[in-house]
């Protein structure tokens, strides 16, 4: 399947800003990963190393090294909880343990009704509105285990 | 509340909606750059003033910012393109400063990228942001499409004959990409694997290429510098390490912030006074300086300037000025094996004493927080660090790994060996796991 072409359009507006095409993959992977269902598809890595005209490998390469990108599929929402120092000091390892028990989802998993993905991220850059989940790429911080029910709570 | 001093760095992004162009440029945002567009200053006197500052780079390393500037080759006599790459990939544990100056003040730091750009004669700017800043990115982009609109960004900026792109790149969560040749391996589409060195940036950087990099804050600084002096800059913080900077507090403590103080400013003051204190009325145990990979000191220790040079006579580093407060209850420990969980998370992989090294510690401390631990892993600990680092590999995550391993061991060898007699954390009941946050297969 090939990248719909809205897609394409901006991928080639976005590499105009390198002197050398490929220094957009990244950025490129990035927005693939966001238009289509939150994850990069063995097909759409392949269609991002067509762009480039680089080799699959070679795209895979880069994709596989960065935590970012997910090569599996992810449920609708997708939950990052920090668990590094900052967090782990102010109760993380409990924010883990209650948006496994509220969404089902193990962690570096997804829950049965496919809804959440839910797995621990090391450190965000939040450190000092510790604890903080990053919630489909928004950061929720300060949380305790009033604040993690409502969030939860509220998404569809 | 500074004492001798005055807030610089935070002051604008105070102001509501700080990060618009209207509020920005109604503060003075841009005002330096114009002046010095308008009396055509020499490049050099630029530099010059960035150096005699004594700004020292608030990535972690304190190198002199100015005299990073002087090792870009001669652009009379080098026709390659120059660039400067602003490193924005903040993520080592406890650091938290750059995110605030991205989000609340993009127009200062693009100010700051144009200063640095004009000083240095180059022809782009790439900031490098870590992919999961997602507002300070939409800020900073924001920031200079609205830049770009009013002329102060791209072709002939304010009428004048300097020409310079801001371009912002996302990165995708690899702290190795916040090392500087990572970081250019990245900007080019490639794994974040650090070059071994040299040749260095300025003679070999993006796409081979003469590039200068540098952190946010430090940057940011520039403005600064260039409107008011080396001389005023120089009456802040210390005569080895001037300014302000900006310390993120977290952990332990009361009130956990991002707070501007000047250097030298005494480490008890920052968690007393700023941070409200050790929090729950408890007593201090352990801090760690700057960042994870600065070796955590005993509370005993607190009473110390936080400055490179005091710093590092206290036996630890002064980093990103990050300090993490670890109270009485706390076991150092679990903090060591979280801590090491990260750097063989993040180890690139191309250097065995890294990639099997950080493994190893991660798994050592891991053994005796959870009562798997003998008292030879104490010295295996210590063993294993001192064969990682210094200067063993291409990049310095081995030692970041290693430091605050040789740290513990020396400050907290009693703690380490309790847990061996105790048969895991003696310190509170935890709940059971093999490894901490260990993620299962999907």
């Amino acid at each position: 399947m090939a990248l719909p072409a809205p897609l394409v359009a901006e991928l080639t507006e976005l590499v105009k800003k390198y002197p050398e095409k490929r220094a957009g993959l990244i950025p490129a992977l990035h927005r693939c990963q966001e238009e289509l269902d939150g994850w990069l598809t063995p097909e759409t890595l392949e269609e991002v190393a067509a762009f480039f005209e680089l080799e699959p490998v070679e795209v895979y390469g880069v994709a596989s090294f960065y935590p970012m990108f997910n090569l599996r599929p992810v449920g609708r929402h997708v939950i990052g909880v920090c668990h590094n120092i900052s967090c782990d000091l102010r109760g993380a390892q409990e924010v883990v343990r209650q948006v496994c028990e509220l969404t089902g989802a193990p962690v570096g998993g997804t829950s049965p009704d496919g809804k959440f993905s839910v797995r621990t991220l090391e450190c965000q850059g939040a450190c000092a509105s510790a604890p903080m989940f990053d919630l489909d790429g928004v950061y929720h911080e300060d949380l305790d285990s009033a604040k993690v029910a409502e969030i939860l709570g509220g998404l569809s | 509340m500074i004492p001798g001093g005055e807030l610089y760095l935070l002051r604008r992004g105070e102001l509501k909606e700080s990060h618009t162009l209207a509020v920005a440029r109604k503060d003075g945002a841009y005002s330096v750059l114009e002046a010095v567009l308008k009396e055509g200053r020499d490049p050099a006197a630029v530099t010059a003033e960035v150096k005699d500052s004594g700004l020292r780079g608030r990535g972690g390393a304190g190198f002199p910012t100015g005299l990073k500037w002087t090792f870009m080759p001669d652009p009379e006599k080098d026709k390659r393109s120059r660039y400067l790459a602003v490193n924005a990939d903040e993520s080592e544990p406890g650091t938290c400063k750059d995110r605030v100056l991205l989000r609340e003040d993009p127009h200062g730091l693009i100010e700051g990228c144009l200063l640095a750009a004009y000083a240095m004669r180059l022809d782009a700017v790439y900031v490098y942001v870590r992919g999961e800043y997602r507002l300070p990115y939409q800020r900073m982009q924001a920031a200079i499409d609205e830049a770009r609109a009013a002329g102060l960004v791209g072709e002939r900026i304010l009428g004048s004959d300097f020409s310079c792109e801001v371009h912002m790149h996302k990165g995708a969560g690899a702290y190795i990409c916040g090392e500087e040749t990572g970081m250019m391996e990245s900007l080019e589409g490639k794994r974040g694997h650090p070059r071994p060195k040299p040749p260095f940036p300025a003679g070999f950087g993006l796409w081979g290429q003469p590039t200068t990099v540098n952190n946010v804050e430090s940057i940011f600084n520039v403005p600064f510098i260039v409107e008011r002096g080396a001389a005023w800059f120089r009456g802040m913080g210390t005569e080895a390490s001037p300014g302000n900077f900006l310390c993120g507090i977290s952990g332990h403590v009361e009130r956990p912030g991002v707070y501007e103080v000047p250097l030298g400013i005494n480490a008890k003051t920052i968690l007393q006074e700023y941070a409200g204190g050790v929090w729950k009325g408890r007593a201090l145990k352990a801090w760690i300086p700057g960042g994870s990979s600065t070796g955590l000191l005993p509370g005993e220790l607190i009473d110390t300037p936080m400055d490179h040079d005091s710093i590092k006579a206290a036996g630890s580093m002064f980093g990103t000025g990050a300090m993490i407060i670890l109270d009485e209850t706390a076991c150092t420990v679990r903090a060591s094996q979280v801590i090491a969980r990260f750097y063989d998370h993040e180890s690139c992989g191309q250097c065995s004493q890294c990639r099997e090294g950080t493994q190893w510690l991660s798994e050592i401390f891991t053994r005796l927080e959870t009562g798997r631990g003998t008292a030879a892993d104490i010295d295996n600990l210590e063993r294993l660090a001192r064969n990682m680092a210094p200067g063993k590999t291409i990049c310095a995550l081995a030692d970041a790994a290693a430091i605050p391993t040789l740290a513990v061991v020396r400050h907290f060898r009693d703690e380490l060996l309790a847990h061996v007699e105790a048969g895991g954390c003696p310190l509170e009941s935890r709940p059971s796991e093999s490894r901490a946050g260990e993620e299962v297969p999907a």
